[in-house]
């Protein structure tokens, strides 16, 4: 998400693919580097309650997710 | 007939006199912008087009996150609930049955927090999601803001609190209009309900 231009999608590409994962990764690190949040949208199999996982780092992306939502971090209105 | 016209031309001129004047400040400041090659800022810039494509993804990208009760609930109310997930013992609760106490998230407003069972409000929480990267001036999309607060609220509940400034309810938003909403809520709810068993019997 950017402010004033809502959602721009960064890189896509197929994880198990070393050549997509090396640029998922490497832009995973710019956008945090950045100072952006990142979290994932969840959806609980049995209640289909849904949530977001914070990530803080690449590994921790669940390998089922699908995208990787940034935004900026919260700060004090 | 002719003095009449001519009062009224008068105070149309006397009216139009601001919107002109500032029309006019704008164009200076454009021109003398566009002399200096310097880049226009955001102000200067506003595109309403641009700010509508962006809340019309925004709102897409919100409906594919959150479930069909809370996508709905923000498509007819304009808020959205959050369950807290606290528990009094310091536990983190399952988010599954009433919780012992709610969010309401509004775009670009503070989050309340309140008591589901009694309605009592307890507090509201200030935060933004400002620009990192630009002059600050820009802000996300309404929908965006509220998937933030979502997306911050149900992953990690205690750092976007900790982050927020807290106040009594009542600092930004009316008491009054947040109560109304809560009985919005509670009516939305009855009728949603009211459908679903409708629906339930004539299956």
């Amino acid at each position: 998400m950017k402010p004033g231009h809502g959602e721009i999608l960064l890189t896509e590409g197929d994880p198990r693919l070393r050549e997509d994962e090396e640029r998922l990764v490497e832009e995973f690190c710019r956008q945090l580097e950045s100072g952006m949040w990142a979290a994932v949208p969840t959806e609980h199999p049995g209640s289909g309650r849904r949530e977001a996982t914070m990530v803080h780092a690449y590994a921790e992306i669940p390998p089922e997710a699908e995208r990787v939502i940034f935004f900026p971090r919260a700060a004090g209105g | 007939m002719l003095l009449a016209l001519l009062v009224l031309s008068l105070v149309a001129a006397v009216l139009a006199g601001p919107v002109v004047a500032r029309a006019a400040g704008r164009w200076a400041a454009r021109r003398s912008a566009a002399r200096r090659g310097a880049p226009l800022s955001a102000d200067l810039t506003y595109d309403p087009g641009r700010e509508r494509r962006a809340e019309h993804r925004a709102r897409e990208l919100l409906r594919s996150c959150v479930n069909d009760e809370e996508w709905a609930m923000y498509r007819d109310l304009g808020f959205i609930r959050v369950p807290g997930r606290h528990l009094p013992d310091g536990r983190r609760g399952s988010g599954v049955g009433r919780p012992p106490y709610a969010y309401l998230v509004y775009p670009h407003k503070p989050i309340v927090a309140y008591v589901p069972q009694t309605g009592r409000l307890l507090s509201e929480y200030c935060v933004e999601f400002p620009d990192l990267s630009g002059d600050g001036r820009s802000r996300l999309p309404a929908s965006d803001d509220v998937l933030a607060k979502w997306m911050a609220l149900t992953s990690d509940e205690a750092r976007v609190i900790g982050q927020a400034n807290m106040h009594l309810v009542g600092r930004q938003l009316d008491p009054q209009r947040v109560r109304r909403d809560l009985w919005r809520l509670s009516e939305w709810e009855r009728r949603r309900g009211d459908s679903r068993s409708a629906q339930a019997r004539s299956a």
